[in-house]
């Protein structure tokens, strides 16, 4: 589990964007499972087994909780065009058998009793909840996630936190994170790589980076 | 004055009630013109809520897959195997489409897009006439199954007389209208196409393929385009003036919201039922032939009132 920290501006979401092929770097390469590239799709991306989440949700609004995390699934699911219009045979089958596994995840984040609530009616934090839902259908080995406890009271951080360290930990999935909260970032990661302007300042652990002069500079601004 | 009073607000109820017969003829007439107008708004519908575009192309895609179909039967293809080739021509526009006109665009105001239907409908018209000649033509429906005749009720103390052709083609719509739903609600490709409409970014960053979701979109309103096509074909004859009917279907949009599937239906049909009442008992007092501009007119009422449409997303803008 690796943080990515920083002050505004310093390039954090544009990074992750890169890495999921939202965006194409102008120099320097992605190295994702000895694979280097100079830039990736985001089809190719979510398709190695990258997922992720956004800063101000990005949910389809119109779609109740189920769907929504369903729509994750989708790269999971092979049967064409045909079987589909027809939703019968293997293509009903298939539905069934994800369908089943989306209960797991919905059971993992204790979402059961909105399953069928449009997501627009959620409240935020239940909302963030659900976008990480999604992401954890792409049975994903590289999880971004872009500032997943932004907005949220104590008692949604404790939870959220609870479940990044469980999908860790469980499922060993990589996790990417990007949180302005110091005190979350410290307790959850195993490394912390600063940023600033685009370049990176420090690379350590938790306790490293706390000490590093550059980074206290970064936040707090030096005289010139 | 009393007497236009008269004429306008009272008289014409006064017909419906003495000749309840005719007034169930003119709705149904109505309710199967509003079917028609409700499945060219459906393919729009289809397109602009997975892309945000609006396709003027539209109404020559009904053509054009009629022209495809009458064509390719007139060259001595057998009727269900040129039904089938039509099918195959939708698709290769589907696929065409998105690799000559949407995919170099993409990320291109929404107006450009506009932009290119429109001349993507010149296109169509252009080719369609090179391949098939400008001519109206006949619809095949005998060579296709379809029924003809009509079927008589006695009711009512008269004779309510129904089109075995306008039967059909309410239970295909309905039938294609119920396919389509379960197709998105239910299945993989149908939540895909609904998250394209909902955020595309989103959508991309789950591995949704934008690319294949358009090819999806168009092929599903070059389908539902050729029913209409064929249904139409078959109440009239098949030529190029059937685009400007279905130009019918921008009220229905109005009324129903642009990206409401139930509203292009109910709006279809208030559209459809709306004029042609309008034109059987108002339309003698202006001299006739209201229909041709009555559903613009009832269109910019609403917009005066509900700018949204019935089934259409508000849209609130915070500053």
């Amino acid at each position: 589990m690796r943080a990515i920290i920083g002050p505004n501006g310093a390039g954090k979401t544009s990074m992750l964007n890169v890495i999921n092929g939202f965006y194409h770097p102008q120099t320097g390469k992605i190295t994702y499972k000895g694979k280097s590239r100079s830039a990736m799709s985001p089809n190719e991306a979510a398709n190695s087994g990258i997922a992720r989440t956004f800063q101000n949700v990005a949910l389809f609004h119109g779609m109740s909780t189920l769907d929504n995390i369903m729509v994750g699934r989708n790269l999971k699911m092979r049967r064409g065009f045909f079987w589909q219009a027809l939703y019968h045979g293997p293509a009903r089958t298939e539905e069934l058998e994800n369908r089943e596994f989306i209960e797991h995840i919905i059971t993992f984040l204790e979402i059961e009793a909105i399953r069928r609530t449009p997501v627009s009616r959620l409240p935020y934090g239940l909302q963030k909840r659900v976008e990480l839902g999604r992401a954890l259908a792409m049975q994903p080995d590289l999880l971004l996630l872009d500032e997943p406890m932004a907005g949220m009271n104590l008692e949604e951080k404790g939870d959220m936190s609870r479940y990044i360290l469980d999908v860790n930990e469980h499922f060993g999935t990589t996790i990417a994170l990007i949180e302005h909260d110091m005190g979350v970032v410290m307790d959850l990661s195993d490394r912390v790589v600063v940023l600033d302007y685009g370049h990176k300042i420090a690379d350590g652990t938790p306790g490293e980076v706390q000490k590093n002069q550059a980074v206290i500079d970064a936040y707090l601004g030096v005289a010139h | 004055m009393g007497e236009f009073a008269y004429m306008v607000l009272i008289d014409p109820f006064v017909q419906m009630f003495e000749l309840p017969d005719f007034f169930v003829q003119v709705i149904w007439e109505g309710f199967v013109g509003g079917v028609l107008y409700s499945l060219i708004a459906l393919g729009f519908v289809l397109i602009f809520k997975a892309s945000g575009v609006f396709n003027f192309a539209q109404g020559i895609m009904v053509v054009f897959a009629a022209l495809t179909l009458v064509g390719l039967n007139a060259m001595g293809v057998q009727a269900h195997l040129a039904l089938v080739l039509t099918v195959v021509v939708m698709l290769v526009l589907a696929f065409s489409v998105e690799r000559l006109v949407l995919r170099p665009l993409v990320n291109q105001p929404d107006i450009i897009l506009f932009m290119a239907t429109i001349g993507l409908t010149y296109f169509l018209i252009g080719f369609g006439e090179l391949l098939f000649g400008g001519e109206p033509k006949i619809m095949i429906s005998d060579q296709l199954g379809l029924p003809s005749g009509a079927v008589d009720f006695d009711i009512l103390g008269g004779l309510v007389s129904l089109q075995k052709i306008d039967i059909a083609a309410i239970f295909i719509a309905g039938a294609m209208v119920a396919v389509l739903a379960v197709f998105f609600d239910k299945t993989r490709i149908g939540r895909a196409l609904r998250a394209v409409a909902d955020d595309h970014q989103a959508a991309l960053s789950v591995g949704i393929s934008l690319s294949t979701i358009w090819v999806v979109v168009w092929f599903t309103a070059g389908i539902v385009a050729l029913t209409t096509g064929i249904m139409w074909g078959a109440r009239s004859d098949v030529s190029f003036a059937l685009q400007i009917v279905a130009f019918k279907a921008l009220p229905v949009l109005i009324l129903g919201g642009f990206t409401s599937i139930p509203g292009a239906i109910v709006g279809g049909l208030i559209i459809g039922i709306g004029e042609k009442i309008g034109e059987v008992y108002w339309g003698p007092l202006v001299g006739g032939s209201i229909e041709s501009w009555l559903a613009y007119f009832i269109a910019l009422i609403f917009l005066m009132f509900r700018p949204q449409g019935l089934f259409g997303e508000k849209i609130i803008e915070r500053v």
